[in-house]
């Protein structure tokens, strides 16, 4: 036990790679939550485009458009408690040549409005983004009815449809701004809680590049949202431990960026993907589709395995579901023994 | 029902109510998150429906001819776990476990964890579809139960609730009375500014229900409405409550920001010292 302490104190002194800045503390603690971001990130674009038009269903104050309603009363639609008719009018909207963002709850935006978004959006390629918060489970208190742990499959699943999952504060800014230059539907997954700062200030964000923290020789661990923070922990412990693993921050988990997904299979023994979201059709399923077809190595998903959610706190929630740096760092440890055995 | 048995009831009813409100902010104080404002609105009616209307047996939640109640505003949880551990569903000291981890009492109604809630619900708009099924099937099985929904007014802007209006009406279901919690407000401010409903009495008339207008507060007004929807014939009956948000405790209500945040220690016992007043009074 005592070891195990002293490691750990070991650790955060080594922590932080050469350019990446240290982990601000805490799950809740530190850092900003991503919806506070695209609060802050909608309002400068507002003021830089005219044809930026913002659309929410009765939660602007929760999924921080409500900045941007205040600034620009005349280019905001609160559509209220009605998420399809939301996906339609920012449809009707990009076609009248607006740019529209349209913000609701991941659950609700992904789900009820999922075939509107197929058939009007997807179907005919419109310019509409479509950024929904309060994904996953740190939505926390309010149960599984609002934890959304399927929307990256839903998403994802639909043709000319790109999938962005930020992993902090900085990143959802560059997201924001790089998707209003990209013409094409995209789904943006923002969080509720506050996350701990992980990207460097000087940051770019690209559609289909991930950010490559390490590269390990042992394992990679490849991580988005939330998870990538939670991956960095797990990654020094395992240092410690005297393995070499590597983190990756898959942002653009459509497209994928297959190129470092295969040279991070080829240097190591083994693929981690972990995700706030159902193991099933995110972005553990995506790495697993790709690497299947075109590099066949051994890969272990961290995610919801096949359940919803809880109410709780979302420190507790991270760890009853195994979103934690110790259950990765376990499932890393289990799976290379194993396969030594 | 005789005009003394009635007023009997009245009495009785709006004590109980009290203590419902009582029961909802003690669980939202301790849980430190919830839905003040939908509860205490709503707590006339669905203390009338549970105490007064409603043929139910705690002791056997599955009751083949129990009658039926879906709240598809599910954010007033609250609120029905208030009645259901009152009537005896299960053990009150329950309630100090609201979203925890572990309970079964979930930050929104989830009927695989807890008997007694007929089906889980959260995401809005969707109960009224659930109920007529229900009704429709009651129907089919020769089953005389009634089935109750309650939304709020901020949920009929969904599409879904238009949907089911027509269902209910097309297959006339006069074994369905649901009833629409008219405080005026949802989250981002009063509904006639987030998007309007008006006129939401004669929508519902064209739709081809049958509607009846009262104040959801007059327990009087509230058990006269239920007890005609229930000879109501060849159509739905729809209630539309006129409510105040929070009501019972003077600072929540009509206020917007208590749609979703709940009493702190403080504040419950200000609201505690409201509520014990009309008891004793
Ligand atoms: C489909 C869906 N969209 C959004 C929400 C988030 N939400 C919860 S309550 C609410 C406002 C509801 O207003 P109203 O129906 O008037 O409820 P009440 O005033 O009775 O609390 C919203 C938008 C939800 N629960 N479900
Ligand atoms: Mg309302």
């Amino acid at each position: 036990m005592g070891e195990k302490i002293q490691k750990s104190k070991i650790k955060s002194q080594k922590l932080a790679p050469p350019h990446n800045p240290p982990l601000s503390k805490g799950g809740s603690g530190g850092g900003v939550a991503t919806r506070d971001a695209y609060g802050e990130a909608l309002l400068e674009l507002g003021r830089k485009r005219e044809d930026v038009v913002v659309l929410d269903a009765d939660l602007s104050a929760s999924t921080k458009t409500g900045t941007f309603a205040k600034a620009f009363p005349e280019r905001f639609f609160n559509i209220g408690v009605s998420e399809q008719d939301l996906i339609g009018t920012a449809s009707g909207l990009s076609l009248a040549g607006k740019l529209p963002f349209a913000s609701t709850f991941a659950v609700f935006e992904t789900g009820r409005a999922w075939e509107q978004i197929r058939q009007t959006i997807s179907y005919s390629n419109l310019n509409v983004k479509l950024v929904a918060t309060h994904s996953g489970i740190t939505v926390a208190e309010d149960g599984a009815s609002h934890q959304a742990v399927e929307d990256i499959a839903l998403m994802r699943v639909l043709p000319n449809m790109t999938v962005i999952v930020p992993a902090d504060g900085i990143e959802t800014k560059q997201v924001i701004s790089a998707i209003s230059e990209h013409y094409g539907p995209v789904y943006v997954r923002l969080g509720r809680s506050k996350v701990p700062v992980v990207m460097p200030e000087d940051y770019r964000f690209s559609i289909g590049k991930a950010y490559t923290f390490h590269i390990g020789k042992d394992v990679n661990i490849i991580a988005a949202g939330i998870m990538v923070s939670v991956a960095l922990k797990a990654m020094s412990i395992l240092k410690d431990r005297g393995i070499d693993a590597g983190v990756i921050n898959m942002s653009s988990v459509k497209p994928l960026d297959n190129d470092t997904v295969l040279e991070a299979a080829k240097v190591s023994r083994l693929i981690v993907t972990a995700e706030e979201h159902s193991v099933i059709g995110g972005l553990g399923g995506a790495v697993c589709e790709f690497l299947a077809e075109e590099y066949p190595v051994p890969v272990k998903r961290i995610g919801l395995r096949d359940t919803f959610g809880c109410s709780g706190p979302s420190d507790e929630l991270m760890k009853l579901y195994g979103l934690t740096p110790e259950n990765i760092v376990q499932v890393v440890e289990e799976s290379l023994l194993g396969r030594q055995k | 029902m005789s005009q003394t048995a009635a007023s009997r009831d009245i009495g009785f009813l709006k004590k109980q109510a009290n203590i419902v409100r009582i029961d909802i902010l003690k669980m939202l104080a301790e849980a430190g998150s919830g839905h003040t404002g939908g509860s205490l609105s709503a707590a006339d009616i669905v203390t009338a429906l549970y105490f007064y209307k409603m043929r139910h047996n705690p002791k056997d939640p599955a009751w083949k001819d129990r009658d039926r109640f879906i709240l598809s505003k599910g954010h007033a949880a609250p609120l029905l776990y208030a009645v259901l551990a009152i009537s005896g569903y299960f053990d009150k000291s329950l309630l100090m476990t609201l979203r925890k981890i572990g309970s079964p009492l979930q930050g929104h109604p989830c009927s695989k964890l807890l008997p007694g809630v007929e089906v889980s619900t959260g995401s809005l708009g969707q109960g009224l579809s659930v109920a007529n099924g229900i009704a429709i099937g009651l129907n089919m099985s020769g089953i005389n139960s009634r089935v109750y929904c309650m939304l709020g007014d901020g949920e009929t802007q969904e599409g879904q609730v238009w949907e089911a209006a027509m269902t209910a009406s097309h297959y006339r279901l006069d074994n369905l009375c649901a009833i629409i919690d008219n405080n005026g407000l949802q989250i981002d401010g009063p509904c006639c500014d987030v998007m309007g409903l008006e006129p939401i009495v004669k929508k519902w008339e064209a739709f081809g229900w049958h509607v009846i207008d009262i104040d959801g507060h007059d327990m009087k007004s509230i058990l006269n409405a239920l007890d005609e929807a229930e000879k109501v014939k060849g159509k739905p009956t729809m209630i539309v409550a006129r409510t105040v948000k929070g009501k019972g405790v003077s600072f929540f209500e009509g206020k917007v920001k208590y749609h979703g945040l709940a009493p702190t220690q403080e504040e419950l016992e200000r609201a505690l010292m409201e509520l014990e007043d009309i008891d004793n009074g």
